[in-house]
């Protein structure tokens, strides 16, 4: 059966901004779904209001429109493109969500738009948990007893049967959000009414606690001829109890028979038959008793998901491309499996080598949220890696994390806390691996540590193995280990650095020691091998070089003899580096490839465009630290490695890979030293003549000490070599210096902490730049939104400046051109600027690729990171592109504003103040005419919708009630009533404004909180009172959090709200393809 | 304890022995299931091979009776990359190498399977050794190059059974049935050949109702004629099928008088018993994931598959109808005489291991028997 004839214009829809449960994954699939549509010559539409994704790169779709995932806009958008198709199956919850909320409204019906690859039927069985429980029941599967509430009442109802410990699952939210486990009554109620308040139906799910048991998922396809396939098993070594987003998985499963794996294969078909999945790719998940292989269907999603761009990845098979190939007619047998060329995509892939997963967290940056891993999903990112063995890809993945660890332990790092061992190794904890080793090592056994962890005993057997052959090495130096011995530990999955480690290689200065194992290592003829990802076992020829490294005695690199060149990736997602830098580096794959360079992506993240086999000529999903990276250029002998692209995971590298011989293209690491050299950078600053707030550097409290007194209070403190202002603090005292520099930091000589003097109410401007050493060329300057003091990733920023005087861009532009040039920057740089008392600072520079890439270059319709790749290659004159470029700089129309998501919801009991440290995960882009628009689109693009009307609630610290005035005034003008706390109050109405006064929160009741919790407030303006009254708006910005008020907490965030509200309020809004924006600049 | 292998090109891999101490002789194929491992080595359809599984892990589950597909393991050698001494499974009775050990199996682990099925991919399926007790690669070759080749090689007398036995276990999971005294829910009478039959093979026909009787494979066809089934089952089998002349020609004698179901070796005997020819493929089908169209409703089965025959489509006469066709390289999975009351699959519809997708078949069987009873 061919494809559909009827359908032209197709929509698709994006997952809109990064938040936890739902990251870069479908902007892969979604951008899979783009090209495998545009390829059937579909017209493709595509919505989504992110702009750091590849999807909305323009060539992507023929109309793309980076405008909120909302209903309104969404209508306006289909009554512009009148498409007949709408595509919800591939921008996640998000998506499919709004699919159904555009069915429901009667607006697909009007428009005739149809729903391809599930209908709204079917998003219904395996969404409403009622539904689906009876539905599963319908066709004899059994499920975890349960019963559904809409009240408190009913829940009571519900548990009397199910019993303790019962789980909680909000219907319709995302990632498990709202979600728990209640041992008693107290906690019950407590997890009862929040998540009967986050699920957008009001109902919940009370069901049986099956902790403990094995968990499994499968990745099926079905197409419309009703042929199912199973693309890849999941076994979650974490068992039941914590999220699949937070468990460590493996793929294949590992730990089924054939006849229990066949029931499961069984029952997923028979889920995606009774639930009416008709085309497309799902993703069932399965609870199986150790004891005596029950089976219960836990959860089925009817698209595709986090788990199956892993699946994709781990098998070599794209589901999101094959399934909008089925959504369009396809059947699985018509389509080619692109791996073997000549065999069809209906079959089961089949892996002859193990891949691991596991979840980033990011606890860091919440110190007060709780580390516990349950039913809601809290890590942001992940890595996956490939062996062929358990244990090799346990040990890669470990090391892909860049969290300082060589792998699992042998490393001298990390802590344990003895006392914590039975804890950390009963309750799910992000730590729990690191434990579980250090009870085998203590003597604990297997049946002791399965007892304790309820982990299947094959996985405990296997960290045994491990522990054991370390055992075995620790009896030898380097130049005693026998050869056989050390390839039987490189075979284990360990890294030159673990081995360094457990054979107490001396630390030469400058020197890594994990180079000497290296050295000896190939000295012997130890040598990696390199396999392909190919589907099929190796039962037929691969013709996609998509490799992972092991220690085999084969390999299958087969590296061609063209001009290649390295880019390297950036790693896990976490928060301060996501989504932004695989763009990037996308685009620097993209730009080589128009120059006729071989293109080599390494990188271990497995939700990315660029670790999809079709976006590089060549993949090595493998880890980035140094060894593996210099294995891949042993083999590969690329002319260039670039890694400025990545973020700071290239950017560590880069001195060690140029001292070990690597060309290194773009900007030298020098440079990238010198700018992140405090002494040298500063003395460069001099020499330009640039001012930068004051500064030292400091290693003890007392080096801190003076160079406080020196620039005087309050002062910013951070570690060199971050990102994402990781530890990053405004200090305003002595004290909290001196805890800060004593509990909060590892200083030490290589990394000392910097101090800067802090330009308290100072605007910040960011400027992304491109140079070739001498020629600059602007790539856009961006105005913070938020005042200094806020992390400029956590801050909503605006193209172009809309209060910043030309004379002061004309002295960015300057100080960016003779920075550029005085590092010698080839390719990308990133300079971040103060402006106080209409002086110019420079706050910090970044010679690579930075986080607002993206956004620029969406804004600017300009694929500045291709650029800055094709200039660093040598590709492209930058003084002739330059040239023409300019002569329609600045013409684009209109503004564009970024703003953040923040993930307050998944961390309860933290402050939501924005600060130094960045803690958003995410990012949308609004455009329009006015400010006003851009920034009230963006907020709606962040899922915040400014009131039209209603009371607005003030409170501002001293400072800030002088300005407040004309704010409050613009929000009476608008028809708003006001409540103020006391002091705010009093100026306001000093200044004729009519304001009713409300208490704080502990100057009695009914308080500020009061007002919140009752859906009096429809708008709240908060800012800090200092350090000391963080009681009082702590629990009034939770109180927002939890109750969804729209809230600011910094006046110029306020101010632009105004604009906001009062654009949103006149309307005429435009909708605007990106395509149609760049024709007409 | 040391082991290696060594292929007949010279080839060779060293590893770890994890099962009988000796040396074993056998034509080398690989198989690419991810699960059951237990059910391959137990198949008697690889007698004579020595085997390489492509999934890095085996023994992770252990070994319990009843996911055997013969009394004992089968195959004359078992190559793996990583065993598990440790197993966990509820179902587990004791581990895998314990169970090779009892049974004499030589197996080898740590080898680089991958390379390994590459080299067998390219080259195709060779004759190989496992030694435990020789390290000196040439002197093995020479063994290798002793060995029979498999072309040619009648295996099914090595594997059928002394006597014929009923049959009355179901494959109700881990809850067997017996259907002795139950006429009336076992209503159809099968009298089973036994090539080297699996035991999967027989739960599935008693799922669908009926008695069996497995009878040896030397059975002439009026004896089994004696026995008054309302259909005959060719099995699955090892070796050559146009080395088994004798079982093909049997088949004419039941050809139209009962209906005849055959799978595997038992549909490559029904190939040439309707007057085909079979030929070697390169190396082979093994593995639980190859696509197969039902041509008649254009349907695609994920399928099980065992065999390293295959049955060749121009020589097959016009009254026979190609039912089923392999999607990854065109060759015949399925017959269907067009006026005799006999068909037969390539591969293994009742999995152990591999999906259940083709399950109906025996329901076809079961059909066709009820069709022709008088």
């Amino acid at each position: 059966m061919p494809k559909r004839t009827d359908l032209h214009t197709i929509l698709i829809l994006g997952s809109g901004p990064i938040v936890i449960g739902q990251a870069c994954e479908f902007d892969y699939s979604g951008a899979q779904a783009c090209k495998a549509l545009r390829e059937e010559a579909y017209r493709v539409v595509l919505v989504n209001s992110n702009p750091a994704t590849i999807m909305t790169d323009p060539e992507l779709a023929d109309a793309t429109y980076i405008e909120p995932l909302t209903v309104e806009s969404l209508e306006a958008i289909i009554a512009k493109e009148r498409p007949q198709a709408l595509l919800p199956t591939v921008g996640g919850q998000t998506a499919l969500n709004l699919a159904v909320a555009l069915h429901e409204k009667g607006i697909l019906e009007r428009y005739g738009v149809e729903l391809i690859g599930a209908s709204a039927e079917a998003v219904h069985i395996a969404e409403d948990r009622q539904r689906f429980k009876e539905k599963m029941l319908e066709i004899g599967l059994e499920v975890a007893q349960s019963g559904i509430a809409h009240t408190w009442q009913e829940a009571q109802e519900v548990v009397h049967k199910t019993n303790f410990p019962a789980i909680i699952r909000p219907s319709f939210t995302l990632g498990g959000e709202g979600a728990g486990i209640a041992y008693n009554v107290e906690e019950f109620r407590a997890l009862v009414e929040y998540a009967l308040d986050v699920s957008p139906i009001h109902q919940v799910l009370i069901e049986e606690s099956v902790l403990g048991w094995k968990e499994f998922e499968l990745e099926i396809m079905r197409d419309k001829a009703d042929n199912g396939v199973i693309i890849c098993s999941i076994e979650n070594i974490d068992p039941m109890g914590v999220h699949t987003g937070d468990s460590v998985t493996v793929a294949p499963a590992l730990t089924l028979t054939d006849r229990e794996y066949q029931q499961l294969r069984d029952m997923g078909l028979k889920v995606l038959r009774a639930v009416g999945v008709e085309t497309g790719g799902s993703n069932v998940q399965f609870a199986v008793n150790p004891r005596d292989g029950r089976v219960l269907v836990i959860e089925m999603n009817p698209r595709v998901s986090r788990s199956s761009a892993l699946a994709s990845k781990a098998t070599g098979f794209p589901i999101a491309k094959i399934a909008a190939k089925l959504a369009v007619g396809y059947t699985l047998d018509e389509l080619r499996n692109d791996i073997t060329r000549e065999t069809p995509a209906s079959f089961e892939p089949t892996l002859d080598y193990v891949v691991v997963k596991i979840p980033r967290w990011t606890f860091e940056k919440f110190s007060a949220a709780d580390q516990t891993l349950g039913t809601q999903m809290k890590s942001v990112g992940e890595v996956m890696a490939i062996g062929r063995t358990f244990g090799e890809a346990f040990q890669k993945a470990w090391r892909s994390l860049e969290q300082g660890r060589a792998g699992w332990g042998a490393d001298g790092k990390g802590q344990i806390e003895r006392e914590l061992l039975r804890e950390r190794l009963i309750t799910p904890h992000p730590d729990r691996f690191f434990y579980i080793r250090y009870a085998l090592q203590s003597g604990m056994n297997v049946d002791q540590i399965v007892a304790l962890t309820k982990i299947d005993p094959w996985f405990i057997y296997e960290f045994e193995r491990l522990v054991n052959l370390e055992g075995r090495i620790r009896a030898f130096a380097l130049d005693t280990l026998p050869p056989d011995l050390l390839r039987q530990a490189k075979r284990a999955g360990y890294s030159d650095a673990q081995l360094a480690y457990l054979l107490r290689e001396s630390v030469e200065a400058r020197f890594p020691t994990e180079m000497a194992v290296r050295n000896r290592r190939k000295a012997l003829g130890i040598l990696p091998t390199f396999h392909c990802v190919d589907t099929c076992a190796a039962e037929f020829p691969a013709f996609t070089p998509y490799l992972y490294s092991s220690y085999e005695t084969e390999d299958e690199a087969n590296p061609s003899d063209r001009r290649k060149v390295l880019i390297l990736g950036s790693g896990p997602n976490r928060i301060g580096q996501g989504i932004e830098f695989d763009y990037c580096c996308c685009h620097a794959v993209f730009g080589l490839q128009k120059l006729g360079y071989e293109t080599i992506m390494v990188n271990c993240n497995p939700e990315t465009v660029s670790t999809d086999y079709d976006t590089a000529d060549r993949l090595y999903f493998e880890p980035l630290t140094l060894e593996d990276v210099l294995n891949i250029v042993d083999v590969e002998q690329p002319a260039g490695v670039l890694v400025q692209f990545g973020g700071q995971t290239p950017l560590k590298l880069s001195r060690a890979l140029e001292a070990a011989g690597v060309p290194i293209w773009g900007t030298s690491p020098d440079a990238i030293d010198l700018a992140e050299d405090r002494e040298r950078f500063g003395t460069l600053l001099d020499e330009l003549g640039i001012p930068a707030p004051e500064h030292g550097s400091a290693t003890s409290w007392e080096e801190a000490y003076a160079v406080a007194q020196q620039i005087g209070y309050p002062v910013v403190v951070r570690p060199s070599y971050v990102l994402g202002g990781r530890a990053m603090a405004i200090v305003y005292d002595n004290s909290s210096l001196e805890r800060y520099m004593r509990e909060a930091v590892d200083a030490s000589p290589e990394h000392p902490v910097l101090i800067d003097r802090f330009l308290e109410d100072a605007f910040e401007m960011d400027v992304d730049a491109i140079s070739d050493g001498q020629e600059v060329v602007i790539a856009g300057i961006m105005e913070q939104i938020e005042l200094a003091g806020v992390h400029s990733g956590d801050s909503a920023c605006v193209i172009p400046t809309y209060m910043l005087a030309e004379e002061h861009l004309e002295t960015l532009r300057e100080y960016t051109v003779s920075l550029a040039r005085a590092l010698g920057v080839v390719g990308l740089i990133n300079i971040q600027y103060a402006m106080k008392d209409n002086k110019i600072y420079v706050l910090e520079v970044n010679p690579r690729a930075s986080r607002t890439i993206p956004f620029v270059s969406k804004a600017t319709g300009i694929p500045w990171a291709q650029i800055a790749t094709q200039v660093v290659a040598g590709g492209l004159s930058l003084p002739e592109w330059a040239a023409t470029y300019r002569a329609k700089e600045y013409k684009h129309q209109g503004y564009h504003v970024k703003e953040v998501v923040l993930p307050w919801s998944r961390f309860a009991g933290v402050d939501t103040l924005l600060g130094p440290e960045m803690r958003s995960t995410g990012e949308a882009m609004g455009s329009g005419l006015t400010f006003g628009e851009a920034f009230a689109k963006a907020q709606q693009g962040c899922g915040l919708h400014f009131p039209l009307q209603g009371k607005a609630f003030l409170s501002v610290n001293d400072n800030d009630k002088g300005n407040l005035i004309a704010i409050a005034r613009d929000l009476a003008a608008l028809g708003f009533s006001l409540l103020a706390t006391g002091g705010t109050a009093m100026a306001l109405q000093a200044a004729g404004l009519e304001v009713t006064p409300i208490y704080k929160v502990k100057e009695g009741r009914p308080n500020a909180v009061d007002y919140i919790k009752n859906g009096e407030v429809a708008l709240v303006v908060n800012t800090p009172l200092g350090k000391d009254s963080f009681f009082d708006e702590g629990a009034i910005r939770r109180a927002t959090t939890t109750y969804g008020v729209p809230t600011v907490t910094t006046l110029s965030g306020a101010a632009a709200a105004v604009q906001a509200i009062r654009s949103m309020r006149e309307g005429g809004w435009i909708t605007q393809s990106l395509q149609e924006r760049i024709s007409q600049e | 304890m040391d082991a290696i292998l060594v292929l007949e090109d010279g080839r060779s891999f060293r590893g770890r022995s994890f099962g009988a101490l000796g040396e074993r002789l056998g034509e080398v194929v690989f198989n690419t299931g991810m699960t059951g491992y237990q059910e391959v080595l137990s198949d008697p359809s690889y007698c004579g091979q020595l085997v390489v599984m492509t999934a890095p892990h085996i023994g992770n589950t252990g070994v319990n009776e009843f996911d055997l597909e013969s009394p004992k393991p089968q195959v004359a050698g078992f190559i793996v990359r990583a065993h598990s001494e440790n197993y966990s499974s509820w179902r587990a009775k004791s581990s895998l190498s314990q169970l090779l050990r009892e049974h004499g199996i030589v197996a080898i682990s740590e080898v680089d399977t991958r390379s390994l099925t590459r080299h067998i991919r390219a080259g195709g399926a060779m004759r190989g050794i496992i030694s435990t007790e020789e390290d000196s690669i040439e002197r093995l070759v020479q063994k290798t190059l002793t060995a029979p080749m498999m072309e040619g090689q009648d295996l099914t007398k090595a594997v059928t059974c002394n006597q014929a036995y009923p049959w009355g276990e179901g494959s109700n999971p881990w809850r067997p049935v017996t259907p002795e005294g139950k006429q009336n829910e076992y209503p159809y009478h099968v009298v089973a050949y036994d090539f080297g039959l699996k035991r999967t093979i027989l739960r599935r026909l008693v799922d669908h109702g009926c008695r069996v009787t497995v009878v040896p494979a030397n059975t002439s066809a009026q004896e089994a004629l004696d026995l008054q089934p309302d259909g005959i089952f060719y099995s699955n089998g090892p070796g050559d099928p146009a080395a088994a002349t004798y079982a093909a020609a049997k088949l004419g004698g039941l050809l139209g008088k009962v209906p005849i179901f055959g799978i595997c070796l038992g549909h490559q005997l029904m190939g040439l018993a309707f007057g085909g020819k079979t030929f070697k493929l390169p190396f082979g089908h093994h593995g639980v994931n190859h696509p197969v169209r039902y041509i008649p409703t254009g349907h695609v089965e994920i399928t099980s598959q065992n065999h390293g025959f295959a049955v060749d489509p121009d020589s097959l006469p016009a009254d026979v109808e190609v039912t089923h066709l392999n999607l990854n390289d065109q060759t015949i999975e399925g017959l269907r005489h067009r006026t005799l009351p006999a068909f037969c699959v390539q591969y293994h519809p009742e999995a152990g291991p591999g999906p259940h997708d083709a399950t109906y078949l025996f329901g076809q069987f079961v059909q066709m028997m009820n069709e022709e009873r008088p």
